[in-house]
């Protein structure tokens, strides 16, 4: 069992929490994942480190609070226990020799984003960050952000409620169009990575996304995770989750994201009825 | 001995195994063998012969003292045979109900040549249920030797890895299991159904061996939290065994297949055994897409598998599409009598060319029907196509069951272990790989094979790492 050691609420739909986990927290990096169990009937679910420490021997994520599994997190607390963590999960991401990159974080993207900053940072690059949000509320890590040596952080929202207004994809262009960046790394939403990949193409800046296929086991097993990247299949739990954005079949990936979509809304609305509290 | 004690063998047929009705099995994941009562495994056991030399044990690939665990059904000294079958085969009830006996024991007792053999698995799952059935505390655990003071690690829990564990332990080690998922067992776990293999016979089998003092630890990826080297090192194992199986799904490589509704047969089964996604959502977290035509590519247990658990969830129709003919097929052959009888319908001498789709989704298959040519090399007859014989199966679900090869995972973090050019990792008779304290056996050295198969490299494993155990390391 993985006792739960922190937990905070971030905004309306976003948490972090925290699990004991001291074999895990000596191995992970950045770019890496785990797969969580919350309990005996529950789904094994893919999240991302946000952090971790392997002197005290805890590893964080943040979750957005999304269907049957995110929810039911949500409504656990310090003390209770994950049934079970499973990681590090994953290629790290790579940070050496990057040079000048653009990091864009969207939504809990930021929760990817944070730890590549980080370690891009730690490895000697000139890192800008790009964090957007729907709203304000919705930002997260900005603080943790902003405690990093970046070179920049800009942040941006859709309603101009923080920061600036407007997309990830305006500064990510004036950046590439300035000449000022060699590389990118985009993680979010799926749509957002495909117009961040989509913008830096244009100047020829290589660009890294994360992506988030939907996961069974996480090791390799079952192919749930395929992905095509330059028509070849790859599988994204083992090979990934970081590939060339400009080479990943976007189409299929969100196409592929959607097909338990009714399943699951059955599933949370089974939860939230069958739990009496006020989410 | 005391054979002239006993009564004649019994000249009746072969005692046929209870099973539930193809019509009711359709909606169920309940068990469809019912095994046998004690009376019929009376009458069984007392057809065999009690040979004096008992040639169906030189068929079993773990040795089982077969003569005599019958020899105590006889006698009706049910913890005797019970502790005879333990003495070889520690998951006797899996085994009884998984083996391919019908090439294997069955096929080499005597009274096979003169109509029907002996059952002896039904036999064995008889005794291995009676062990299951008692409480912890009263089954039939097998003594350990004085403590060794050396620790083994042994990476997978699936057939292999237990029995080699099983077996350490008993020869007195400390032995910790690390398995990638969250529950032991392997394909016993994720891959073969409910209505084959119930989970709470594989859970109280491996119950069982824990009571031998057998660490256990899931959710250890073996080459992201940990590598062979480091168990070596830093953790302190004096010796490794690699049963990590076969796991890396294949695909056909054809157009189209990663539509929505295309699946393993590793993502379905898993989905369904492991995550339990046939109680979704009431009882379980894991969905899994319900096709209401499926089509089942493959000729193997994996397929024959896939295919009655698609019905079981729901299915219309489902098609089995395999591109050479019955005989060929390598599923077991009552495994493919049952899924006929439930009502799987065989699209045999067809090979799938794409899959096509509308919308994201998988619509059908197209397949080109296929004729037998010349035997190749292994003698079997290959395959060849029809010219213009294209036609499509209109399905919305695709399961693809054409094998598994290894995962590369953990031959990567097990450095200077040799490997095949397929990723298969090389030993020698024993289980020996090129690196001194490291064995390997089970599907991860053979390919795709059988449980009991990866039992016995697993055991016979076990008796050479306590060779070498005791020859280069002295216990502190
Ligand atoms: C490598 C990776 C890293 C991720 N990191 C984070 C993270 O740090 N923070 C975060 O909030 N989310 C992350 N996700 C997404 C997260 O796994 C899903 O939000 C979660 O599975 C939703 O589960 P649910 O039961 O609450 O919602 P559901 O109702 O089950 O699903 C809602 C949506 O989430 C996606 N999803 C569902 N099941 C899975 C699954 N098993 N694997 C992947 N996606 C799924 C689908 O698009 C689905 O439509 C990551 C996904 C991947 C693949
Ligand atoms: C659907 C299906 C039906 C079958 N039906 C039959 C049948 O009827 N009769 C029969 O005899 N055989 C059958 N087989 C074949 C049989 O199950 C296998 O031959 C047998 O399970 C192989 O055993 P193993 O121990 O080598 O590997 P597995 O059973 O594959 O176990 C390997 C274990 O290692 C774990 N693992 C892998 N990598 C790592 C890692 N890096 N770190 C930690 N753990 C790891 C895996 O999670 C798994 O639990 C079937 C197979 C399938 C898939
Ligand atoms: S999640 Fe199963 S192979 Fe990637």
């Amino acid at each position: 069992m993985f006792r739960i050691v922190h937990k905070r609420q971030l905004s309306d739909t976003v948490y972090e929490m925290g699990v004991e986990a001291p074999r895990i927290a000596r191995k992970a990096r950045a770019g890496q994942f785990l797969m969580v169990r919350a309990d005996a009937s529950g789904e094994r679910i893919p999240l991302t480190f946000s952090d971790w420490s392997a002197e005290e021997g805890w590893v964080r994520f943040i979750f957005m609070r999304v269907g049957k599994t995110t929810h039911q997190l949500a409504h656990m607390e310090v003390g209770d226990s994950l049934a079970d963590v499973v990681g590090p999960l994953g290629v790290p991401t790579h940070v050496e020799g990057v040079g000048r990159v653009a990091i864009v974080g969207g939504g809990v993207g930021a929760a990817v984003a944070y730890p590549v900053a980080r370690a891009m940072a730690e490895a000697g690059a000139e890192v800008t960050v790009i964090l957007g949000a729907r709203t304000a509320d919705l930002l997260v890590l900005e603080e943790q952000l902003r405690a990093l040596p970046l070179k920049e952080l800009i942040v941006v929202t859709d309603d101009g409620t923080a920061g600036r207004k407007g997309l990830v994809t305006h500064p990510l262009k004036e950046l590439c169009e300035a000449g000022a960046i060699d590389a990118a790394f985009a993680v979010g939403p799926a749509i957002m990575m495909k117009f961040c990949a989509a913008t830096t193409k244009e100047f020829g800046v290589p660009t890294t996304v994360s992506l988030n296929p939907i996961m069974v086991d996480g090791t390799g097993m079952c192919g749930a995770c395929r992905v095509s990247i330059d028509g070849v299949t790859k599988f994204g739990c083992v090979e990934g989750p970081d590939f060339d954005g400009h080479a990943v079949d976007w189409e299929e990936l969100m196409s592929r994201q959607r097909v338990y979509t009714e399943d699951e809304r059955d599933a949370d609305a089974e939860f939230t009825r069958s739990c009496k509290c006020r989410h | 001995m005391s054979v002239p004690e006993r009564r004649k063998p019994s000249r009746a047929p072969r005692t046929p195994m209870p099973e539930r009705d193809p019509r009711e099995r359709r909606d169920t994941f309940a068990e469809v063998g019912l095994g046998y009562s004690a009376e019929q495994a009376m009458g069984e056991a007392q057809r065999c012969l009690q040979c004096a030399n008992p040639t169906c044990q030189q068929g079993c690939p773990v040795g089982i003292d077969i003569k005599s665990f019958i020899g105590a059904i006889i006698d009706g000294d049910l913890p005797r045979g019970v502790a005879v079958l333990k003495e070889r085969n520690a998951l006797p009830a899996v085994c009884g109900r998984v083996c391919p006996q019908e090439e294997q024991c069955e096929a080499s007792c005597v009274l096979a040549k003169r109509g029907e053999a002996v059952a002896i698995g039904r036999l064995e799952r008889f005794l291995g249920d009676t062990d299951v059935a008692c409480e912890l505390a009263h089954r039939c655990v097998p003594t350990v030797a004085p403590a060794s003071g050396l620790r083994c690690a042994v990476v997978g829990s699936g057939p292999a890895g237990l029995a080699c564990a099983g077996e350490l332990a008993q020869l007195g080690h400390q032995v910790t299991i690390l398995e990638s998922l969250h529950a032991p067992g392997g394909v016993l776990s994720y891959g073969i159904p409910e209505f084959r293999l119930p989970k709470r016979i594989v859970e109280a089998e491996i119950e069982t061996l824990s009571a031998l003092g057998v660490e256990m630890r899931t959710n250890s990826v073996v080459g992201q939290l940990v590598d062979v080297p480091e168990l070596m090192t830093e953790e302190g194992f004096d010796a490794v065994f690699i049963g990590s199986g076969a796991g890396l799904p294949m695909f056909l490589g054809i157009p189209g297949e990663n539509f929505n509704g295309v699946y393993s047969a590793n993502e379905f089964l898993t989905r369904v055994n492991l995550m339990r996604a046939y109680e979704f959502p009431a009882k379980a977290d894991t969905p899994v897409w319900r096709g209401r035509k499926v089509a089942v590519v493959g000729g193997g247990n994996v397929a024959m598998d896939s295919a009655r658990t698609a019905l079981r969830l729901g299915a219309e129709e489902v098609f089995l599409v395999y591109r050479r003919t019955a005989e060929e097929m390598p599923a077991r052959k009552e495994e493919v009598h049952h899924a006929a009888e439930e009502g799987i319908e065989f699209k045999m001498l067809c090979a799938p060319s794409a899959i096509v789709g509308h919308d994201g989704w998988v619509t059908g298959i197209v397949v080109t029907r296929m004729e037998l040519g010349e035997p190749d090399a292994s003698g079997r007859r290959s395959p060849v196509c029809v010219a213009g014989s294209e036609f499509t199966i209109e399905c919305d679900t695709v399961i693809v069951a054409v094998g598994t090869r290894a995962n590369p995972l953990l031959t990567r973090a097990a450095p200077g272990v040799e490997v095949t050019k397929r990723g298969y990792i090389v030993t020698g008779e024993d289980g020996a790989t090129s690196v001194p304290g490291v064995y390997a056996g089970g599907d991860i050295v053979t390919g795709s094979a059988t449980v009991i198969k990866a039992m016995g490299a697993g055991k016979k494993a076990a008796a050479a790492m306590d060779c070498w155990l005791r020859e280069t390391k002295t216990a502190q």
